[in-house]
């Protein structure tokens, strides 16, 4: 699907109000960083970088999103939906008996979803195997993986890290929401991360990074990964997490916990009246 | 008597009897796999030429994966491999994989349902002289609990390779887990073997046959010290019966009712913690369907150490002598 730049303003809008209503329907879910990374995953979904084809998920030639942080969900399902993947309607039973929408992703409960996920640190190697998978099919195909900055402490991201270099994997694509927080508190606090580019870039990934909530610097970004050669390329994509939402943004307390009615109320409130503010920043 | 049904070697009991580690099977097996079928590709974290995948890597080194120490990535590479239309086989002792990747395993293979092979070889104590860090003694429990996975232990080399190229055909997750030691070939080409049907290797004499006081249920290398200790003991007069349940998951409930309804006590026997391991998942059958006393041969929540395989099999109450004792001291009970 592909949307013009003011479609995708709008949408942003629409879907950080998505969230919040399915996080207060749901009564828990993660609340910080879905709301940050509404622009990544508008950007990817709806500018026409990404081949797919909601109509047939299946599609041996589409591009492959592999989200390593399940814990978006809110997020990935309300971009699914507008993608044509499934109902809008669906989006009420986040979490509930019975749903297809999981607390966590599952891939065998609707379609668009490449992988089960929810314990973060092991997309990235899933993504390797798919590009290793479309490298030996002869498939041109990209594969995206969308990550969190905290799944950067696991071992295993690492491991995968490495492993992506020595394969000079270049239909890979990650992208690292670097939004500073996670459950304990500050990434630099819980556990350093920087200099988080020039540890990719030691292991021999190419490296990019943007104002995760400028769309077209996100377009341009990812179109620009995909003509690297020979080395993998990662993202990183600066975000503000809860953005939006004055009382959420850049506090880490609200990584995994849901607003009581009436701070949803405000925070309904303030993304309903937005879109000054988000536009003013796109420009 | 042996069970002249299920066409075992000739020579079984003669001590010319060939001995090739189970390894061995498995990696001709492969190769077999691969040549039969181009999904087929195979992952190994620095152990390839203990699991004999050298083989499969000199043949289709464009269809092998080396992932270096890295277990849990490796896991995860299967899982996009799977994704892309592959069979992955993924390679590594058994400590480290499942030890060291199992919730790996658990969300990307099974919950994910995507299909791979898990070979984890070094189990039990076999391993010998490497100690107690590389003797895998839980990796059965491990395997068994998740969904959409079975679970083989062969029994020898020749066991090894059908269970390879019966886990390509399985419609789910397959876990191998193989000895390091050469054991005795004592099946053939001829013997029927497949995933989710155990075997009766012996069986009691023509005299005996309605009842059978004990029934032996073993897996993986300690199999064919039990037919050892079932002929002895026929010798002495002891009429027992003994399974190859090597096929450990699903767990082959037609057999296993049919023989504890002819016997007075069940033994079942393994190199693993008794807790979670073979001899649970026939207890867990049994206590709903037909109760009866059962005697768990394997390791009593302890670690093993160094030593030599039959040094250690010997210390640990799981050799010859030791299934003969408590096979003498069930029927007196």
């Amino acid at each position: 699907m592909k949307l013009t730049s003011k479609k995708m303003e709008d949408l942003t809008i629409t879907i950080r109000q998505e969230i919040m209503e399915m996080l207060l329907e749901a009564k828990s879910g993660h609340c910080a960083g879905p709301l940050g990374a509404v622009e990544l995953y508008v950007a990817l979904y709806f500018s026409g970088i990404l081949n797919y084809d909601p109509k047939n998920p299946n599609w041996e030639k589409r591009d492959r999103v592999v989200i390593s942080n399940g814990h978006y969900a809110p997020l990935i399902y309300t971009t699914l939906a507008h993608a044509g993947y499934f109902s809008l309607e669906e989006l009420k039973t986040l979490r509930k008996l019975g749903s297809n929408l999981q607390g966590h992703p599952h891939r065998l409960l609707l379609p668009g979803i490449e992988t089960s996920s929810g314990p973060v640190g092991e997309g990235l190697s899933q993504a390797i195997g798919m590009a290793l998978g479309a490298k030996m099919n002869k498939e041109k195909l990209q594969v995206y993986c969308l990550m969190g900055d905290g799944e950067q402490d696991c071992g295993n991201t690492w491991e995968a890290v490495m492993m992506a270099g020595k394969n000079q994997l270049d239909n890979l694509t990650a992208i690292i929401d670097r939004n500073n927080i996670q459950i304990d508190g500050f990434t630099e606090n819980v556990m350093p991360l920087e200099p988080l580019k020039e540890k990719y870039e030691s292991f021999g990934w190419k490296v990019l990074e943007i104002d995760g909530h400028n769309i077209s610097e996100i377009i341009k970004t990812v179109n620009a990964s995909k003509s690297v050669f020979v080395k993998p390329v990662v993202i990183i994509a600066h975000t503000i997490p809860g953005k939006g939402v004055d009382f959420m943004q850049w506090e880490y307390q609200w990584h995994g916990k849901v607003p009581s009615s009436k701070q949803a109320e405000e925070a309904l409130r303030q993304l309903r009246s937005i879109k000054g503010q988000i536009e003013s920043e796109l420009d | 008597m042996l069970n002249s049904n299920i066409k075992l070697n000739p020579k079984i009991f003669s001590e010319t009897i060939k001995r090739i580690s189970p390894r061995d099977g498995f990696g001709e097996g492969l190769v077999i796999a691969g040549e039969m079928d181009e999904r087929v590709v195979a992952l190994c974290a620095d152990v390839t030429e203990s699991l004999r995948m050298h083989l499969f890597r000199n043949r289709f080194p464009e269809r092998f994966v080396e992932v270096g120490i890295a277990e849990q990535n490796m896991v995860g590479i299967a899982s996009g491999l799977a994704a892309s239309g592959k069979i992955p086989v993924i390679g590594s002792y058994a400590v480290f994989s499942p030890g060291r990747n199992w919730e790996q395993i658990r969300t990307t293979i099974c919950y994910n349902q995507q299909k791979a092979i898990f070979v984890g070889s070094h189990a039990g104590l076999n391993v010998g002289p490497d100690g107690a860090s590389h003797q895998a003694l839980e990796d059965i429990a491990l395997m068994r609990v998740l969904p959409n996975m079975a679970v083989i232990s062969p029994a020898d080399a020749l066991e090894a390779r059908k269970a390879i190229l019966s886990a390509i055909e399985y419609k789910n997750s397959v876990y191998i887990r193989l000895p390091r030691e050469k054991s005795p070939i004592f099946t053939t080409e001829e013997t029927l073997w497949e995933i989710g049907k155990s075997q009766e290797l012996w069986i009691p004499k023509s005299k005996n046959e309605q009842f059978s006081s004990i029934t032996i249920f073993a897996c993986g290398y300690l199999v064919y010290k039990a037919l050892e200790a079932a002929k002895e003991l026929e010798q002495e007069g002891i009429f027992i019966t003994v399974i190859n349940n090597s096929a450990i998951k699903p767990l082959d409930e037609e057999m296993t009712l049919k023989w504890a309804k002819k016997s007075k006590a069940i033994i079942t026997l393994e190199e693993h913690q008794i807790a979670g391991g073979m001899g649970s998942s026939i207890a867990e059958f049994l206590s709903e369907n037909y109760p009866l006393p059962i005697k768990f041969m394997g390791i009593k929540d302890k670690f093993g150490q160094s030593g030599q395989s039959e040094e250690l099999l010997e210390k640990y109450n799981l050799n010859k002598e030791a299934i003969k004792q408590t096979v003498k001291e069930m029927i007196k009970d």
